[in-house]
């Protein structure tokens, strides 16, 4: 039994002009330990899938179909005052922006402290030697001063460890990381990356990792899911798909790293954008962009089918598997 | 102890706040003027030269004797005396702590109940935020003064004048503080829904904090600077709501006189050329009133993030 287990899940926003599907049915599972990554472009619902997981979306969006359970809890129909006690403590999140992420007016002891006492019954002074160690865990110079210093007077590297000292304050089994290190410096980003996975490895935390970088989920995560337009379009072992990227999309989001173009070339990119939330082509909703479209793809949308630990949801695909046989 | 105490008070000395405060003349002088108003408030009882309230030391012969410096003025009465022979002076003081405490006072119950409406129709939104600033425009649609006036002309009535003369302090409080909490009201929830967009509260939200937790330990500090300056203002004009009141006999009983019911008092001897018994508690007012504005001025200069010119 997995740890956590997503199933069909679908998020829609009501507005006033319709109802918008942000994700489109999705299904995954993590076990305990395994890390996890979330790809895809800008609008593809990645941080929509994270948000629902802790049943966080706010109005008008909400959970419109399918599941996700958590031990046998099932997030997804749980109170506001059920989840209060599993968010934080079980399940923990950390944001994309370390600036925004911390209240400006609390002392970084402060809000340590009172995560842990949200949750544990403890007084002021463990729960101070406890934020210091996890400080020292997250290896911040001089920890002692930071407790007493407000989240201005840290720099955007330390703010985002602190942030992770945070997030592991109370053992939490699983840590959603939503674009972690999208707001710090390349060279932050490596050390906060490396320390994530360092603790997550240490204390046998899983980690779901949301990011549009391939070269970070390369690095940190065991399986990596390929969202597009609010649905999985690929999703197996990391190597496997980085090696041996089946549908088009992934295949083209390898070939735009900049790695892949020599000194001088212009870079590769899939043209075009990702369709409007509202505007969903028919048939595949990646036909408009896909260099291998045929009237199969703009008729019938692709169901992901699963062989050998790996799913894909591509007409092509499934003919050549069709093919195979 | 004492070294957490030298070290706060050292990061005080190196804050905006404080730098901004000695370059200031304004503010010093209008610190200094409120400070010393605010000592002779507190201390009246053991500063003024008579007490007002005993009606035992008054002697009629003493009526309307001007300050010491015109000709007929005398030693004993600083600033001369009221038609009952009153020492102004003492009148003033005690006149004083009567305004400053209904000020103050209720200007802490329109926050309150401001900040708790505001903080609950930002953060809970929907109808209950719909319901609560419907009552808030219905509420700003009447003038202060006239739901003051009814509401004491009410309870005058209703109470008869000697019990109504016990009661007029929390009356008053009560009524200029439930009059003008829409204010701080709008002020708070226009803060929320800015502060609520911003990703920390939803990093609180993460944590497993409750709703009440986040609306008063997160949201709440992050929105107290406008609720600062409004504060300022707010207690002026509250003094100033108190002082028009009682001029016109609805606030403090000529028994235990604010400054508004000084003022109203000396009336009627101002064309008979007692121009002392209005005119004095006048200034004290206006200076009073003033010195908070400007207060108010420098602080929302402070606080504006927009203005900072560190």
């Amino acid at each position: 039994m997995s740890l956590l287990q997503v199933k069909d899940l679908e998020v829609s926003f009501k507005l006033r002009t319709g109802e918008l599907h942000a994700i489109r049915g999705i299904s995954f599972d993590l076990n305990k330990g395994e890390r996890i990554g979330i790809v895809g472009e800008s609008g593809a619902g990645k941080s929509v899938a994270a948000f629902s997981i802790l049943n966080l979306i706010s109005q008008p969006g909400y959970i419109s179909g399918g599941s996700i359970s958590y031990k046998d809890h099932t997030l997804s129909t749980m109170s506001d005052a059920e989840l209060a006690t599993i968010r934080g403590n079980q399940i923990a999140m950390i944001f994309q922006d370390p600036m925004m992420t911390l209240n400006p007016v609390l002392t970084i002891g402060t809000q340590m402290i009172e995560t842990l006492q949200a949750h544990q019954k403890m007084d002021k002074k463990t729960a101070e030697k406890e934020a210091l160690h996890r400080l020292k865990q997250v290896h911040i110079p001089s920890p002692e001063k930071r407790l007493k210093q407000y989240p201005h007077e840290l720099s955007g590297g330390m703010k985002q460890r602190v942030i992770i000292a945070i997030a592991l304050l109370n053992n939490p089994d699983i840590i959603i990381a939503d674009e972690p290190t999208t707001a710090l410096d390349v060279t932050i980003q490596a050390e906060i990356m490396e320390l994530l996975l360092e603790l997550c490895k240490n204390n046998g935390v899983s980690l779901i990792l949301i990011t549009h970088d391939l070269g970070v989920v390369a690095q940190t995560t065991e399986k990596v899911i390929v969202m597009y337009a609010g649905k999985i379009i690929e999703q197996g072992s990391t190597r496997d798909i980085i090696d041996n990227p089946n549908h088009p999309y992934t295949q083209g989001l390898i070939k735009a790293l900049p790695q892949k173009a020599a000194p001088g070339e212009m870079l590769n990119q899939i043209p075009g954008n990702m369709p409007q939330l509202d505007a969903i082509p028919t048939g595949c909703a990646f036909n408009p962009r896909c260099e291998h479209t045929t009237e199969l793809c703009i008729k019938t949308e692709p169901e992901l089918i699963a062989k050998d630990n790996r799913a894909v949801s591509c007409n092509l695909y499934s003919e050549r598997l069709k093919h195979d046989k | 102890m004492n070294l957490t105490f030298s070290s706060n008070l050292k990061q005080f000395r190196d804050s905006f706040l404080w730098h901004s405060f000695k370059n200031d003349k304004v503010a010093i002088v209008s610190v200094v003027v409120f400070l010393t108003f605010a000592c002779t408030a507190i201390l009246a009882p053991v500063i003024s030269p008579y007490d007002p309230y005993d009606l035992v030391i008054l002697d009629i012969m003493d009526s309307e004797i001007p300050p010491v410096w015109s000709e007929e003025g005398e030693e004993r009465f600083l600033l001369g005396t009221d038609s009952q022979g009153r020492d102004m002076l003492s009148a003033i003081f005690y006149g004083m702590r009567t305004s400053l405490l209904i000020g103050l006072c209720a200007v802490i119950l329109q926050a309150t109940l401001g900040i708790i409406f505001g903080l609950l129709a930002g953060y809970v939104g929907g109808k209950v935020d719909s319901f609560l600033m419907r009552v808030a425009d219905i509420q700003l649609s009447f003038s202060t003064m006239m739901v003051a006036i009814i509401m004491l002309a009410i309870f005058q009535a209703s109470f008869g004048t000697e019990r109504y003369n016990d009661l007029a302090i929390f009356m008053l409080i009560m009524v200029i503080g439930i009059a003008e909490w829409p204010q701080y009201a709008r002020t708070v929830r226009a803060s929320v829904l800015a502060e609520q967009e911003k990703e920390y509260i939803d990093a609180a939200r993460v944590l497993g904090f409750s709703s009440i937790r986040i609306m008063f330990r997160h949201i709440l500090p992050n929105t107290l600077s406008p609720v600062l300056v409004i504060s300022t203002v707010q207690v002026a004009n509250a003094i100033m709501s108190e002082a028009a009141l009682s001029f016109l006999g609805l606030g403090m009983p000529v028994t235990q006189p604010s400054l508004g019911s000084l003022i109203s008092s000396g009336f009627e001897f101002i064309f008979s050329g007692s121009w002392w018994i209005t005119v004095i508690p006048g200034v004290v007012l206006i200076v009073l009133v003033l010195v908070i504005n400007l207060l108010g001025d420098w602080l929302r200069d402070v606080l504006n993030p927009k203005l900072y010119k560190g």
